[in-house]
């Protein structure tokens, strides 16, 4: 026989849906099959269940081998390098829950490092936007029931986030938008002819790097000034029209991903995507809202901003917390030389940093904390496996419109495996009584 | 003036913070008392000593006071920070932050420097010989205000964002920028004897940029204007002029709209 639990809450990507079924065996242990789930979210519970998966914690040895350890052995290990290091790297924390960013955030303050998490190569451009102008946004449940005009900028919800246009952009019916995606004008701004732009209305395929020009060009056009004839490759009649359909509709959202925050001109590219918005409220109601990736990424931020007033790349080495990404950002702090000992959280740098930030990772002390085998703890002189947040152990989680949503626990761990809650808690302790701390 | 020159000796495996290196905290100080100054290398606080020769006693005031620093500074930040009057003058390279906040005095820098220097300067004087990073003269994370006055002289070229936020001052760049040149800016005036490639100052609201070389990528917000002749530096040549940028908001003075100015030689 089997069980089902309802309302599972998938912690995979930024739409952190929650309305998942998983069947279960009767003792609670393992997951037989995931319903409603994306393809990717699916693979996320199932891949849980693998009967290869590291359980204990291990040391890479000189040769490249690994020699299996304790939990207290590892704990012992991570605080003593965290506690004895000059200006350690607390790098990560995105695919965590809230609570263990929590307790981490206080072995960081404790050991003065550097805490930052997946923001620093992914949305952290539009966090400084933010903090240069504001941000006009909503939630997605108000995108669901009221928004008519869809933009998609620099993004691929068809492969990034599977049900982000089924659950709340494009086809559902909300209470104002009665007859689903036929009431709603899409607009994909997108180098590439991607799957999501082969279903746009309007598709501006930008010249690469040059979003900035193309938005810029949109305020040009919303106040009725002159216009080159063609602005990043775009014809100056397809930008007014698409400006005029922005302005025509009652409810308009802009969604963009890395293509624009990544892109030649990051920051400033939300930045005047934000004034875009702004200017738009001039003739009717507009939102932008970035289409964070990883689950709890939106939650790292809120966390290090209610605890130390900035949302990532936070530099507490001097025992108050500063913020500059450039010079507290990991890439930049690895990649100068800024840093002697790497702790690595729910996240792979080693699978998305350039080559030479994750060859110092590899030449200091340094801890990953992560259930899978990735390119990082190939790097790492310790890896620490760990219980899956939202299958394994429940925990508060942010989704990408900065709504809280507590993730539930399906399945048992493997026997003694802790969580990463449970497993920062054992170093915390260790760092007060290395530090004198009561 | 009294001349304290500090050499490095220890040099610090990872960086060193060095903040107090700055006439307004050195004045009135002995060699030895200078040597007691902390400086910060991550977590771990010490003084200045342990990192640097310490030679000659400051002046009685920042004015009085100039500080020679020698030797390989290239991991050492905040030189010069915040000072108000004297004379600072770098050897070789350094780090960033150097002369951020400088209200007063004069810096010289002979190699080069990297990102943030002159972060929110409001006055006094920057030279550097060699290339400056990115965010010369830009404001702090967060500010609105950039680099508010006083001069920057960069010898070789400069990096992105260079006199973002500016509102005022002149700065002056020998050899090229590279993108998002005076964004944001609300005035002063910016010479670039080389190239810009892209994204020159997008949502500028103010100011004067003029470019000696080529724009690979003018703004959409750019329009242009007329034809002028202008006086540089010493050189009198033909100038396109723009105005914007368009899109963003603009003040009125008597009665007519106030944008930024962009002239490029013809």
């Amino acid at each position: 026989m089997t069980k089902t639990v309802t309302d599972v809450v998938c912690p995979f990507c930024g739409t952190l849906c929650d309305d998942l079924e998983v069947a279960v065996t009767d003792d609670g242990k393992q997951i037989l099959d995931v319903y409603n789930a994306c393809a990717i979210g699916a693979e996320k519970f199932l891949h849980s269940q693998a009967k290869d998966r590291i359980t204990r914690p291990r040391f890479q040895q000189p040769d490249g081998t690994w020699k299996e350890t304790s939990y207290d052995e590892a704990a012992d290990y991570t605080a003593k390098m965290l506690a004895g290091a000059k200006k350690p790297l607390m790098y990560g924390w995105s695919s965590t829950n809230c609570e263990a960013q929590s307790m981490g955030h206080e072995i960081a303050e404790m050991c003065g490092a550097c805490v930052d998490n997946t923001a620093a190569v992914c949305h952290g451009t539009t966090l400084i936007a933010v903090q240069d102008i504001g941000l006009p946004t909503c939630t997605l449940g108000e995108v669901k029931n009221r928004a008519d005009t869809i933009i998609f900028w620099g993004c691929n919800p068809c492969h990034a986030h599977p049900r982000h246009m089924s659950r709340y952009s494009i086809f559902p019916r909300g209470f104002f938008t009665g007859k689903g995606h036929k009431s709603r004008k899409l607009v994909v701004v997108d180098p590439r002819v991607t799957d999501t732009a082969k279903m746009a209305d309007i598709h501006l395929q930008v010249t690469q790097g040059q979003d900035y020009e193309l938005l810029n060009a949109f305020r040009v056009a919303f106040k009725g000034e002159w216009l080159p004839d063609v602005v990043a490759g775009i014809p100056k009649e397809k930008i007014i029209e698409a400006a005029n359909i922005m302005k025509a509709g009652r409810f308009g959202i802009i969604f963009f991903g890395m293509g624009v925050t990544q892109s030649l001109g990051k920051n400033h590219n939300i930045d005047e995507a934000i004034a875009v918005t702004k200017d738009l409220n001039e003739y009717t109601k507009f939102s932008i809202m970035p289409m964070r990736g990883h689950y709890n990424v939106t939650g790292s931020g809120e966390v290090l901003a209610w605890q130390f007033g900035y949302p990532y790349s936070v530099d507490l080495t001097r025992g108050f917390p500063r913020y500059n990404p450039g010079d507290t950002s990991s890439i930049d702090l690895l990649t100068r030389g800024e840093i002697d000992a790497a702790f690595v959280i729910g996240s792979d740098p080693g699978a998305h940093f350039p080559i030479s930030a994750v060859k110092k990772i590899a030449q200091v002390n340094s801890v990953c904390i992560d259930p899978h085998i990735t390119p990082t703890s190939g790097v790492s002189k310790l890896h620490v496996p760990v219980a899956f947040v939202g299958v394994e152990t429940g925990g508060n989680a942010y989704r990408m419109d900065n709504v809280p949503i507590d993730c539930r626990k399906v399945v048992e761990p493997p026997e003694g495996m802790l969580t990463d809650e449970e497993f920062l808690t054992m170093v915390r302790d260790r760092v007060k009584k290395l530090k004198g701390v009561a | 003036m009294e001349t304290v020159t500090i050499t490095m000796k220890n040099p610090p495996v990872l960086y060193l913070e060095a903040e107090h290196v700055c006439p307004d905290e050195f004045a009135g100080k002995t060699a030895a008392q200078i040597a007691e100054l902390h400086v910060y290398e991550g977590n771990t606080k010490s003084t200045l000593g342990k990192y640097f020769e310490v030679s000659g006693n400051a002046g009685a005031t920042a004015a009085e006071t100039k500080i020679v620093v020698k030797g390989d500074v290239k991991r050492v930040k905040y030189l010069g920070m915040k000072m108000s009057a004297g004379e600072v003058v770098v050897e070789g390279s350094t780090d960033l932050y150097a002369g951020a906040w400088m209200s007063g005095g004069k810096m010289t820098v002979k190699g080069d420097i990297q990102a943030f220097a002159a972060t929110g300067m409001k006055g006094g004087e920057l030279i550097i010989e060699g290339n400056a990073g990115n965010y010369l003269g830009a404001a702090y994370r967060g500010d609105w205000r950039g680099m508010s006055g006083g001069k920057i002289l960069v010898k070789g070229n400069a990096g992105s964002d260079v006199g973002m936020y500016m509102t005022g001052g002149e700065m002056v760049i020998n050899g090229d920028v590279d993108v998002h040149l005076a964004t944001h800016a609300e005035g002063g005036k910016i010479i670039v004897k080389g190239n810009a490639p892209s994204k020159v100052a997008g949502q500028m609201v103010e100011g004067d940029i003029i470019i000696f070389g080529t724009i690979d990528v003018m703004m959409p917000g750019f329009k242009y204007v007329d034809d002028v002749d202008l006086e540089i530096e010493g050189t009198t040549a033909k100038f396109a002029h723009y105005i914007g940028d368009t899109g963003e908001r603009h003040k009125k003075r008597k009665g007519q709209m106030v944008y930024g100015n962009l002239y490029q030689k013809i």
